[in-house]
Formats: structure tokens, sequence, C-alpha cells
């Protein structure tokens, strides 16, 4: 593969296109500090209208912080702004707002008591003598959700109601509602379902043609490739290049990524001769009218992906496992020994050992104002005392071994953990189920909003931990995670297995065709239509 | 339809409240040998009214997620200021109920004030306010005393009809189309009306009082969805100070006097916050309203009323001793707020218990 030269420095614009429109964004030699570290180092960064700009750059590079200047969430220390060629600065989100700048933000900035159609309507409601007018708003809300193809969504409903992907629809449908002229999308399709994504796609290039300009944040590649038109890259705080659509390679746009070589992100997998003792077994496990008899069993050492559309049962079926849901049928067997799992408690227990990486790592995963000590030993503290009282040297030390391992980065490790960027509390999460010393790993969309180094960081652990014996089972919205991490991969459809793919047969056409349960070669795949 | 059991399941707790204050009324009606009567009615409503000023005036704190623990304070703060300002000619009655309305909410508006901008928790900042309109209280009032209109007073707190009888608004004698309907409402009902209409239904519907909510539920959406938090908040806990003036203005003129009675105000305190669980509110904020507390501040008064009418020789005679009443209303609060948390038993997904 041919190393392309880096361009740092080089002009942006001139790169992209030349005889191109004045730019409706600029920002011009724009630096942040956070305390000692720098965030944006002397940015210069265009986007122009008519135009899907996609921004680049693995976690910590400095994406964030420059949505967040332009959404006026944070001051700039040093740079100028310009819009429409006006010098402008943004004391406050709404002041962004009024200039036309609407953010969709990876944190779903939704208020789940409100209603639909409150949140929709929340920032410039339709009013009559001074009062909201709730029924002009609610037909508001109904047509916004008609644009974005959601017309099942009652807007009467509290989003606190609705799944996270129907949430995120409503967060696009209120956007939307601002008549945004720059409309900044930070991993915004994370959560959809795959139906959803072709409504989006279609949304947003509609609005390009209209005349918008946007920016669109992912770590999804293949989203970028659907949507941009141009692209930017940024590492540590600085702008590396910008370019037009298919100007770069993927291999070349990843190296200018994570600035070093790309080798191949996944690691290999094992060769096996006969299948590895089965570690975890489930029989016909069955809940209210989301899972419905779903037998499998992952063997020691073994990596199993759970695969399919969004929404198919996966997530319940590891909530099942670890003891979450209430009224659960069907048999789990541990080591050859059948268990009762009524909580995540038991579920941790050394006769289970069991481990989930939940979904969302802020709510679910971590104690964001706790310390990163705290966070890390949380799970293990049982193991971890003398009497009853926790020893603290031993602790330390432990929390010293897993901090190597994972290369977890951070200040100190008294600093709360929600000043970490999101790979590194994901490395969080995890260390401190390792820490348990987990035999059976389950893990649900752990890569979810995390960057391509650490992603790469995470499949090689969660290979080393297999090639240790455990027992690791797996789901992913990102079908490409499942082919390269996967020794077995199986596909959910409405709450039951409908097909195990195995070995070569784990492709993507297989994935995508099994996931809306389409039968192709029926002949051939009968037999592995139910799991070992 | 479907729309319908989507608003009532979202306004449970509230229909809870109502419930349950239905039943305990009920009861106390029957067995009370005057129940159903115009009188009683009357009574009763006087008993509940500062109490229920109270509880809505916590709920608008509590529905940002903050508490008002000086709504007691600033009832009996204005309960003083009233006992000064409202007698004397009709202007100065006027004025004096509008200076009385204003020291209310500019007590709220200070709490406001240093939480919105000291940044300080809600809890501290009004437990100390608190002390501080005590001590203006005391001030105004060393011991009881003072002197409310007579005429006002007695219209405020009899049925309607009172209002003609007293300022005579039909010359030739009430007709009997106002006399034997409205005008046997008390009045107290119809102010809590008006002001529910006036003030609350209002309040609600600005994009102000929609920001009470947002912050509530999601403090950093709110903020990201570019609302001004800090009007919202400011404007909580001033609207909160203006319904505990209501409350300490009625008081004033239902017992004619002033009294800086500190055991009252922190039990007004304490009961409204139990009114606002009760009226399904959550003291987690983002939820609720005010409307639910009134009735929530019912059903405690409710309680009490039920104490007075147990014949010791009846069937629940074993509750006519006064003392069992304490113990009484702690196992009803405990029941009622069991009731609306009920949906745990429904919950199959344990994670949803805490989100």
């Amino acid at each position: 593969m041919p190393t392309p030269a880096l361009r740092p420095c080089s002009s942006p614009d001139r790169d992209a296109m030349t005889d191109a429109p004045a730019p409706f964004l600029s920002l011009a030699g724009v630096s942040k500090r956070y305390g000692g570290v720098r965030a944006l180092a002397n940015v210069d960064f265009t986007c122009r209208q008519g135009s899907i700009h996609a921004v680049l750059g693995e976690n910590g590079a400095g994406k964030s912080t420059l949505i967040k200047i332009i959404a006026g969430v944070v001051q700039p220390d040093e740079g100028s702004i310009t819009l429409d060629r006006r010098t402008v600065a943004f004391p406050t989100p709404q002041a962004a707002n009024e200039a036309g700048i609407v953010c969709i933000f990876q944190e779903l900035s939704l208020m789940p008591d409100l209603s639909v159609a409150d949140n929709i309507g929340i920032t410039a409601p339709p009013r009559r003598f001074g009062l909201i007018d709730r029924r002009a708003q609610r037909r508001r809300a109904e047509e916004l959700l008609a644009r974005v193809g959601c017309e099942d969504i009652n807007p009467l409903m509290h989003v606190r109601q609705l799944p996270l992907s129907r949430r995120q629809m409503v967060e696009i449908a209120k956007a939307l509602g601002r008549n945004p002229k720059l409309l900044i999308l930070d991993e915004a399709t994370s959560a959809l379902t795959a139906a959803d994504v072709e409504k989006v796609y279609a949304i947003l290039h509609g609005l390009r043609d209209a005349g918008l300009s946007l920016l669109y944040i992912s770590h999804r590649m293949h989203e970028i490739e659907a949507l941009a038109d141009t692209a930017s890259v940024f590492r540590n705080g600085q702008h590396i290049d910008t370019f037009a659509k298919g100007a770069r390679t993927d291999e070349q746009i990843v190296q200018m990524m994570i600035g070093r070589e790309w080798r191949n992100v996944y690691p290999p997998k094992p060769q096996r001769s006969a299948p590895p003792a089965p570690a975890l077994e489930l029989r016909d496990i069955g809940w209210e009218n989301r899972l419905h008899g779903v037998s499998l069993s992952v063997g020691k050492g073994e990596i199993v992906g759970l695969g399919g559309l969004d929404g198919q049962g996966q997530r319940e079926l590891l909530l099942a496992l670890f003891g979450v849901l209430r009224g659960v049928s069907g048999e789990t067997t541990v080591n050859g020994t059948r268990r009762r799992i009524g909580s995540p408690a038991q579920a941790k227990r050394a006769a289970v050992g069991m481990a989930l990486i939940p979904e969302d790592r802020k709510t679910e995963g971590l104690m964001l104002p706790m310390s990163v000590r705290d966070n890390i030993s949380i799970a293990a503290l049982g193991a971890m005392t003398r009497g009853i009282v926790v020893d603290r040297a031993q602790e330390v030390q432990k929390i010293d071994a897993i901090v190597a391992k994972l290369k977890i980065k951070f200040g100190q490790l008294t600093d709360p953990v929600a000043t970490l960027s999101g790979g590194n509390q994901q490395k969080v999460v995890i260390a401190k189920w390792l820490l348990t010393g987990a035999r059976i790993v389950l893990l649900n969309d752990p890569t979810r909003g995390i960057d391509v180094g650490t992603k790469q960081e995470i499949y090689q652990l969660l290979r080393d931990l297999a090639d240790a014996g455990t027992a690791i089972l797996f789901y992913s919205t990102d079908y490409d995670e499942l082919i390269g991490c996967c020794d077995r991969v199986l596909i959910l459809y409405d709450g039951r297995v409908v097909r195990a793919l195995e070995g070569s047969d784990i492709t993507e056409a297989n994935i995508i065709a099994s996931s809306l349960n389409l039968t192709l070669n029926a002949a051939d795949h009968a037999a592995s239509a139910t799991a070992r | 339809m479907n729309n319908l059991r989507l608003r009532l399941s979202q306004n449970l707790g509230l229909w809870l409240g109502v419930l349950l204050f239905a039943i305990l009324y009920t009861l106390y009606s029957t067995l009370h040998p005057k129940g159903w009567t115009v009188d009683v009615f009357v009574q009763n409503s006087n008993e509940s009214f500062a109490l229920i000023m109270v509880s809505m005036a916590q709920t608008v704190p509590v529905i940002t997620g903050g508490i008002d623990l000086s709504v007691g304070p600033m009832m009996t703060l204005v309960n003083c200021l009233a006992s000064v300002l409202v007698s004397g000619s009709p202007g100065a009655i006027v004025l004096g109920i509008v200076a009385c309305l204003a020291a209310g909410a500019l007590a709220g508006f200070v709490n406001g004030c240093i939480v919105v901008f000291g940044r300080i928790q809600p809890i501290i900042v009004t437990l100390a306010t608190g002390a501080i309109y005590i001590g203006l209280s005391l001030f105004l009032r060393p011991s009881p005393g003072g002197k409310v209109d007579d005429n006002l007073s007695w219209v405020t707190t009899n049925a309607l009809a009172e209002m003609d009888n007293t300022y005579h608004w039909f010359p030739n004698g009430a007709p009997a189309w106002f006399s034997t309907t409205i005008g046997k409402l008390p009045m107290p009902i119809i102010l809590i009306v008006l002001i529910v209409l006036l003030v609350w239904l209002p309040f609600r519907n600005t994009v102000t009082g929609r920001g009470c909510y947002a912050i509530g539920s999601a403090e950093g959406a709110a903020y990201m969805s570019g609302l001004q938090i800090w009007r919202s908040k400011l404007a909580a806990y001033t609207v909160g100070g203006l319904f505990a003036a209501f409350g300490g203005l009625y008081l004033a003129l239902q017992t004619g006097s002033g009294n800086a009675d500190i055991p009252q105000a922190g039990a007004y305190t304490l009961n409204s916050i139990a009114a606002v669980v009760v009226g399904g509110t959550s003291l987690f904020g983002g939820t609720g309203g005010a409307v639910g507390s009134i009735f929530g501040a019912l059903v405690l008064r409710a309680i009490s009323f039920c104490f007075r009418v147990f014949d010791s020789n009846g069937p629940l005679g074993f509750l006519a001793n006064p003392l069992l009443q304490p113990i009484f209303e702690g196992v009803i609060l405990l029941l009622a707020v069991s009731l609306g948390a009920a949906r745990v038993f429904r919950i199959k997904n344990r994670l949803t218990l805490f989100s």
C-alpha cells in the first residue's frame, strides 16, 4: 500500500474544489484548551451551502470541540468565526440557534418526561395570546414526524415511552422544526434501525439539495461514503486534510485519522478442528413477546456474535441472561450446571462468573461523578477485602494492572470518570468487569460512538480474552464487526434465532439476508437454522 | 380513545389523589350528622385553603427538580404583613392585598435568585431564607394580633351568597337563580378555581412554564435545546412565592389576625411536600402539576376531618382516639405513595426502575 504524504497545513479549500461558492461558515485560527489539554490547535475550517460535509477523526481528535464551538456550547480561546461573510460569536447555544445553526447531538437533547410534541416545539412553540397553542403544536409535530417518515409516533407519547431508535428520529424531527441553515449531526444515526437510516439519508440529501449546509460526524465509514460529498479529517486537535468524496481511499483516510499505518483491524480468528466445550448453554429462553424459544450455546474461548436488525430481541436476550428481566422462561446452563440468575448480583457470583458490558455506558456502565478508580473496582470490591474493609493496597495494585493492560488514558486515578473520552470510558467499563474475573462476557453494542483506534484495541482484547478461555456473546449493530470478530454469528429476527453463520459463511450478504429473514439457498441452510 | 388512555396513564398520580380524596371525604360526610350541607362544605374548604395554596407553591419548584422549604415561612410572613396592611378604606385594602401578594412573589424571587445565580442547592437556600422570613414575621408580629377588614374576611370565608348580603350586588335582593345555585358555592373553592385558571394554567402553558418541566426532566437537554434555564427557575420560585402569599393572605382573612407561628410554618412546609407527592408530582421533577397537589392537600385535610366524626361506639370506634391521628396520617401517606409506586409490579425490565 502506498503511503500518501500528509499535508497537515495545506489549504483545505483549494484542495477540495477550486470554483466553489463562498463558504457559508468558516473558522480561522480557532484554538481551545481545557486545562492542560489542547483540544483544538489553530484550526481553519470551512463548509459551504448545498453540501454534506463529513468530519472524521478519532475520539479526542477535536471534532466534538469543533462542533461545540460552532454551536455556541463552548467559547474558543482564540480565532474567529465567519457566518455568511459576517464575523460572529455565539456565547450560548441559543445565539447559534438564532443564526440558523442547529445541532443533533450524540447525547440526545430530549426531555424524557415531556411529550413528543412538547419536545419538538420546546424552543419556539406556536403561541396564541402569548400562551403555547397545544393543538397547533401537536399538528406541527405530526407534520414534522411525517416529514421524517415516522407517522407511527403519537405526539402525545412521553419521550420516555419510546425506544432509543425512535427517540433519535424525534430528535431529527425536532431539529428540522427549527428551520436550520447549518445542520450538525453528531453520531446522529448510531442508534437508528436500518429502515430509519434510509429515511434519514433521503432527508439529508433533500436538505442538501435545498441549499442547506450539513456537517456530519460519524464513525461509520460506509455512512460517510453514502452521504458526504466533502470530508475533513482531524487528529490531535488539528485539521489534517479536507478532500472531495472519492479523492482518498479508505486506507488513506484511516491512516490520516490514526496517524499510523493501517493494518488489519481485526485479529486473526483461530482455526478449530472440534467445537469447544460449552461454557454457556441456553434452552428455550422466552420473555414477554420479545423473545421466543431462543436456544444457543457459547463455547469456552469462542466469540459468538448476535446480529440482525435493531430491536429483534438481541438486547433483551443479554438482559435476560444477566438477570435484569423478570419472568424469563427457559433454562440457562453454565459450565454444565443449571443456574437461575435473578439479578446482576447473582450473575457476577464466582459460580456463574458473568459480566455484561451494557449498551449505555453513561447510565448503566459508569457512575460518572465517581473517580476512575472507584468505577474500575466497584464490581470486584467484594474480592478485595480484608475482613469487611476494602484492602486499599490490593485495590490499587489490581487497578494499576488492568489500567496498564487496557491502556486506559486519564489524568489521575481520582479524576471523575466523566472527564474521560468516550473510548476510555468504555475501557473503564470493560476493566471493571474484567476485574471480577468473569468467564462469560456479554457485550451489548460495545463500540457505539467509539473511535477506530479504541475499537481496534477492544477487538484485540476480546480475542485475547477468548484465547484465555473466556466465552463471549457479542451483540453489535455494525456488520463489519460481526464479520471481523466472531467465530459464529447468530441472527435474531422477531425474538428468534433464525440463522447461525459460521466460518466463511459469515458475509455481509448472508447477514443482511438473514436479518430480513429472507431465505437464500434455503436448502443449504435449513440445517443450520437452529443454533448448536 | 387511544389518546385518552394515554393521557389517563400519564396523569395516574393525579387520578389516584382524586380517588383517595373522594373515598375519604365520602366517609367523612356520611359519618358527619350535617354531612353534605353547604355549612360543612364551607367550613372544610376554609380549613383547606391555606394548605392547598402552600402545596401549589411547593409544586412549582419541585417540578424543576428543586424544593422550597420556605413555603410555610413565606405564608407566615404574608399572613403577618396582611394583619398590618389589609384594613381601612377600600383603596387601602386593595393596595394592601397587592402589597401582600407582591411581598410573597418577592420572597420567592429572592429564593430563585440565590438558587440560580448563587448556584446553591435549593434545599439549603430555602432552609436559610425560610428562617429569615420567619424572623421578619416575628419583627412584624412579635405577638399574635393585628387587624384585617371584617367585611372582606366575612365574604371570603363564606358562600358566594354572602358577597351579595355584604356588598349588595343586587339592589332588589338576590334572584333565585343566584341564591339557589352558584350562591351556595363556598368562596374558597371559587378562589382556588380562579387562581388555577388565571395563574397556574397560563403559567404552565408559557415557554417559561414549559421550561420548568423540561429542566426537571433533563436539565442538560433543556440547556442544549436553547431554553433559558435561569428564567424558568427564577419564575418557578417566584410563582411559588405568589401561591404561598395567597395562602398567607387567606389565613389572615380566616383568622382576622396575624401570627408568626413557627411550628405552624414548619408543619405547613412538611405537609406541602406530602401533598405534592400524594398529588402525583415526582420529587425528581419533570412530571405532575399544581392541580394534583390541590387534591394531595385535600387528602391530607380529609384525613384529619375524618378523625372528628368517628363515633367511639361505632364500627370505627377504635379510631376515635385523636392520639391515633398522626399514626393514621402517616399510614395513609405511605399508602397513597405506594399506590403511585404500584407500577413497579408491572415492570418486567428491572433497569427501567432506575431511569
